[in-house]
């Protein structure tokens, strides 16, 4: 199984995953498992694109309102427990 | 399916997800693509009348320049089906075409083709889903249905796919009056080959038409369906084929609870011919053509009956009824070539409200499949086991003789309304009369249910 979600570790959309713009976000395809999930706001499409540009996870998550980061998180780590975000490999932050 | 959201404050909420659903996604998440319309069997129920290859089906070319189209529409996973469509001499390169350009394939077989080897190949390439149709847990049943020798010839192709090591390929059943009894067979039938069962409902298309009141459930069979299904949660696949049943009980079965006919489903038949839904080969439902300037794309994106499908209706008939919100109004193929209205109940309402019986002498004046490639005899031979020693193409069927659509019943001599069951003084509101090619037709679409799962004829059903 994946590892659980750590938001001081930096992530990026899994190689294996396409993700297919829609209306309301975007379909996310997972080559490996054959999960669709659905990504169902620009926002978070943009966040999840965008992840591996951050050294960590939470830093991604700074340019958004304070009030929703903890939204934004949970979303992240549904999406990494359905393994649709992975790990990058050296770039967590240091302890 | 999972679906990654939240709940943002009230005033940035997201339309939910159903409401895009009803307004149709860039592209289909489960389409179905029909290879031909050629069968080595002649099942009694078969939707789409197949039997013999259509002249006019798309050449190797074309389908490889659907598959290039499918891949840049993202479409990552269809449901080939036919006709038998290991019956295309060009099967195999096309399914490799196919995986290699990121369009995975489940295919459904009787299990023709299916020899040691090929389960090898199968069980070997990533991205292929197999899925062997058998619609009775004995050989009595099944063949009634099936044919003479299709029993054998499906166990022989599951023995080949469990011996090759394949993992998850389905059984796949078509539910009738016969093989209801059988459930725990056929679960038990599917654990020992290591397969997933997944079963289906009986639609009233294409030669099914003829045999739907011999062979559709009673509504006593509809509640012990219901019932075992509610039993089993995801364990059974259904391709979210019974959520008419909803109404039975205070649990939703898994699944989609929608008619995604043009909105996330639609049909891709042999000759490029684009339909709402694999149960709805008619021309009321065609959208186009692959063929055309375009392609799929533009047909998906443009066509207007699609774009009727996706504007959300009233609900008609239905929606003074207390169990709306569970059936939805049902199956719209199921009410049309029953000769019931679009945005009435499904003729197996779970109330009763769409039981109007027919009698046989009104059947005449239904809707009829478009097209009709049944054999014209019985296969000359009965299915044969998949043996490695099979010939390419052995059991293709003999076909030329007869041009594309002779079989095409008259339309225009159908009266629009013959059968239509008294539905009380109001002339009825839909059907054949103003489906004529080219006119529009009303359609009655059904507003959507939070789904828990998407249809499992697309990727989002596999195992975990």
């Amino acid at each position: 199984m994946t590892a659980p979600f750590e938001p001081g570790r930096g992530y990026r959309l899994n190689p294996d995953v396409a993700l297919r713009p829609e209306p309301f976000g975007a379909l996310a395809y997972h080559f490996g498992t054959r999960r669709l999930s659905f990504l169902k706001s620009p926002d978070l499409v943009q966040l999840v694109r965008g992840l591996d540009a951050h050294r960590c996870a939470r830093d991604a998550l700074a340019g958004l309102p304070a009030g929703r980061r903890d939204l934004y998180l949970r979303a992240l780590a549904a999406l990494a427990e359905s393994d649709m975000i992975v790990p990058q490999e050296d770039r967590s932050e240091a302890p | 399916m999972t679906t990654i959201s939240w709940e943002p404050d009230r005033s940035e909420r997201v339309p939910a997800l159903v409401d895009q659903f009803k307004r149709g996604l860039a592209a289909p998440i489960c389409l179905t693509w029909e290879w031909t319309y050629a069968c080595n069997l002649a099942c009694t129920h078969c939707l789409s009348s197949s039997g013999r290859r259509d002249p006019a089906e798309l050449s190797t070319a074309e389908m490889r320049s659907v598959i290039d189209e499918l891949r840049a529409m993202q479409v990552f996973y269809v449901n080939v089906g036919g006709g038998e469509p290991t019956v295309r001499p060009d099967f195999w390169e096309l399914l490799d075409y196919a995986v290699s350009s990121q369009v995975g394939v489940k295919f459904s077989t009787n299990g023709l083709r299916l020899t040691p080897e090929r389960a090898q190949r199968l069980a070997a390439t990533d991205y292929v889903d197999v899925q062997v149709s058998l619609d009775g847990a004995s050989r009595e049943v099944n063949d009634a249905v099936r044919g003479h020798g299709s029993y054998d010839l499906a166990l022989r192709a599951l023995a080949n796919l469990a011996g090759a090591g394949m993992r998850d390929f389905k059984i796949s059943v078509v539910m009738t009056r016969h093989n209801v009894p059988q459930l725990d067979d056929l679960a038990a039938l599917a654990d020992r080959f290591g397969a997933q069962l997944r079963i289906t409902r009986l639609r009233p298309s294409g030669r099914g038409a003829d045999v739907w009141h011999e062979l559709h459930p009673t509504a006593e069979q509809q509640r012990e369906i219901y019932a075992w299904l509610a039993d089993r949660g995801d364990r059974v696949l259904t391709g979210d084929s019974f959520f008419h049943l909803n109404a039975l009980g205070g649990t939703p079965l898994p699944g989609l609870n929608l008619c995604g006919a043009g909105r996330v489903v639609c049909l891709i038949d042999p000759v490029g011919d684009v339909y709402a839904c694999p149960f709805a080969i008619h021309d009321a439902f065609k959208a186009g053509t692959v063929r055309a300037p375009g392609g799929f794309a533009q047909v998906w994106r443009s066509a207007p009956l699609f774009a009727e499908l996706r504007t959300e209706t009233s609900g008609g008939a239905c929606r003074s009824c207390s169990q709306y919100s569970a059936c939805q109004g049902g199956c719209m193929a199921a009410k049309f070539f029953t000769g019931l209205p679009l945005d009435g109940p499904d003729p197996e309402c779970v109330r009763g409200y769409g039981a109007a019986p027919q009698p046989a002498s009104a059947r005449g004046g239904l809707p009829r499949a478009d097209k009709d490639h049944s054999h014209r005899l019985p296969p000359a031979r009965p299915a044969r086991p998949a043996h490695a020693a099979q010939p390419a193409h052995a059991a293709q069927p003999a076909h030329a003789a007869r041009p594309a659509h002779a079989a095409q019943p008259a339309q225009a001599a159908q009266p629009a309304h013959a059968a239509q069951p008294a539905q009380g003084a109001d002339p009825p509101r839909h059907g054949r009369a103003a489906a004529a090619p080219g006119g529009a037709v009303p359609l009655g679409m059904p507003a959507i249910r939070v789904p828990a799962r998407l249809c499992d004829s697309s990727p989002l059903a596999a195992a975990p």
